[in-house]
């Protein structure tokens, strides 16, 4: 049932031109960066030769790529995840879904999946730069499944929170407006402050997760935070589809 | 005979917000029986019917499709219905037969028999033709049956169709009221509309619903016997004097209603039925009076639905006497 759903929902996606020419647009943004720091990489290639413990390509070509991904996905997600409820809201097929034997759960997932299906096509595809450079070169292949794994996990945690603000309205830009609200304030949350409380927003801001992830310290702190966030924003979307039913 | 009941709806309430749409339903569906749902505009209808598919939760009340509790075994309640909406759920970036195969697996119909039933649904619905193509590019009686086919394609033994005939031309229409027909006779069919002539049409039994509430409900034919009256209309070409048809006084008692129309009152017994007919045509060539049309005047399902409708004292009273019944 779940997967029923996510294949509907991902084939959809792949029917209207906003899938490919975000990919198309994301591709061509992020290949100029990549193209920018591999010119940067060989223009400090003479003075990292003078460092005992010089930063690799890895460090200076990849990892700027997916900070630079982190910020783009920031922008796109929502953009992507507007349409997900709140579409079948406004057109009534939401109607169908309740109407069949599948249970707000399966919808949820189901919807989940199929998005996150998109978003695994989306990281092959800006995959394919850093690993281009394995044809000139030795790179960290920890350090660079570390970054796969961040940004994996940053879209699951940004397709969960647009999936939520999706579900609330029946207006997609609303939905998209929300959810880029709240991430920037999530992925932000913790520049403002000095000391006191600044734990407690350090610990909050998405931001201070995968950029740890991304320089390869994978640490299991950092992992629970992204699925408790995943986690609590689904079940949010499956309360809030329980209660549409309810009232309105 | 006992039928298999289908439906079982008891004090279903429903508020939205403050306004309570739903008060105090109770109903029964029961195999082979096409109910029609009759209601003015915002009389509830679409909020039962959405009560019944399971897309809204009622406040209050027990809902039992083919003996599963809509709340308790919502998925196994929800497998034997098909739900058409006021506006069919349709994903229009799908071609009709993607579209159809994705309600089939929704339905979690084996992945073996779907492509036999996406051709049944099909056909029944007239659908084959247009199967590769896209379902924004059919016309609104095309959706409106794309709509249709996606409620049967699991064979379900209930079918809740609202406003199904909404938008269609009348050879469409006309296609569609057989379909529902032949759905009746082994499904059970809910069929909500404000086309009274369409409920005539199609179905045997009959509910009307006002504010929330059911105020009238029958099957077909104690409905239809209750609209024939003991009244003959007749209409004259010219005004006329009635004391010429004097000679019928046994048996009739003729009234004048405007300038060339007149009632006339069945008086006698029902045995003599034919006679007095005879006599009262006889009488009126004998007289050369030049009649233009004779009717027997029937009470419309129209002026049913306008009384219990609009006026609320005499509903109460007919809510009794069908209860009576």
């Amino acid at each position: 049932m779940i997967i029923t759903i996510a294949m509907r929902e991902c084939r959809s996606l792949f029917m209207s031109p906003l899938a490919w020419t975000v990919l198309a647009v994301v591709q061509f943004i992020l290949a100029w960066i990549f193209f920018a720091q591999i010119d940067n990489f060989f223009a400090l290639q003479p003075q990292l030769q003078s460092l005992k413990s010089a930063p690799g390509v890895t460090d200076l070509v990849a990892a700027p790529l997916f900070n630079i991904t982190s910020i783009v996905l920031l922008m796109v997600t929502p953009l992507m995840t507007m349409r997900l409820i709140s579409e079948e809201r406004r057109s009534g097929t939401i109607q169908l879904l309740m109407s069949s034997p599948a249970s707000m759960t399966d919808i949820v997932l189901g919807k989940y999946l199929g998005m996150m299906l998109f978003f695994v096509i989306f990281i092959l595809q800006i995959s394919l730069m850093p690993l281009s450079l394995y044809m000139g070169t030795e790179l960290d292949t920890g350090k660079l499944l570390a970054g796969f794994l961040a940004l994996f996990l940053l879209i699951a945690a940004f397709v969960a929170v647009g999936l939520y603000l999706s579900s609330l309205t029946d207006n997609p830009s609303v939905a998209a407006v929300a959810s880029f609200g709240l991430l920037l304030l999530l992925w932000i949350i913790n520049t403002s402050t000095q000391d006191g409380a600044s734990n407690l927003f350090n610990y909050v801001s998405l931001i201070q997760h995968s950029n740890a992830i991304i320089r390869g310290v994978i640490n299991s702190q950092d992992i629970i935070y992204f699925i408790l966030f995943i986690t609590t924003f689904l079940g949010l979307s499956i309360r809030q589809l329980d209660s549409y039913r309810l009232q309105h | 005979m006992s039928k298999t009941t289908l439906i079982k709806a008891s004090g279903i309430e429903r508020y939205y917000g403050n306004f309570h749409a739903v008060k105090n339903l109770d109903f029964e569906l029961h195999k082979g029986d096409i109910l029609g749902f009759l209601g003015p505009n915002g009389a509830g209808k679409s909020t039962t019917m959405q009560i019944i598919s399971g897309c809204l939760a009622p406040d209050a009340g027990q809902i039992q499709i083919n003996g599963f509790d809509l709340t308790d075994e919502p998925t196994q309640a929800k497998q034997q219905l098909g739900y058409l909406p006021e506006l069919p759920p349709l994903y229009k970036e799908l071609t009709v037969d993607e579209y159809l195969s994705y309600t089939a697996k929704l339905r979690k119909i084996p992945k073996t028999e779907i492509s036999q039933s996406l051709e049944k649904s099909k056909s029944r619905c007239g659908l084959t033709s247009v199967g590769n193509k896209l379902i924004s590019n059919l016309s609104k009686g095309y959706q409106q049956r794309v709509g249709i086919a996606q409620a049967i394609i699991h064979n379900p033994a209930v079918i809740i169709l609202d406003e199904p005939t909404v938008g269609l031309d009348p050879i469409q229409i006309q296609e569609i009221r057989q379909l529902i027909i032949e759905l009746g006779k082994d499904h059970g069919v809910i069929l909500s509309t404000h086309i009274l002539p369409e409920v005539q049409a199609v179905c045997n039994r009959v509910q009307i619903i006002r504010q929330g509430e059911l105020v009238y409900h029958s099957d077909m034919q104690t409905l239809t016997d209750s609209m024939s009256s003991q009244q003959t209309e007749l209409c004259f070409k010219n005004s006329i004097d009635i004391s010429l048809l004097d000679e019928t006084k046994n048996f009739w008692h003729i009234d004048k209603a405007t300038e060339t129309n007149y009632l006339a009152e069945f008086t006698g017994n029902e045995e003599d039925t034919d006679e007095a007919l005879n006599l009262l045509l006889k009488s009126i060539v004998d007289n050369k009076l030049q009649l233009v049309s004779m009717s027997p005047k029937t009470q419309s399902l129209e002026q049913i639905f306008i009384d219990l409708t609009v006026n609320e004292n005499q509903s109460d009273k007919l809510i009794k006497t069908e209860a009576d019944a």
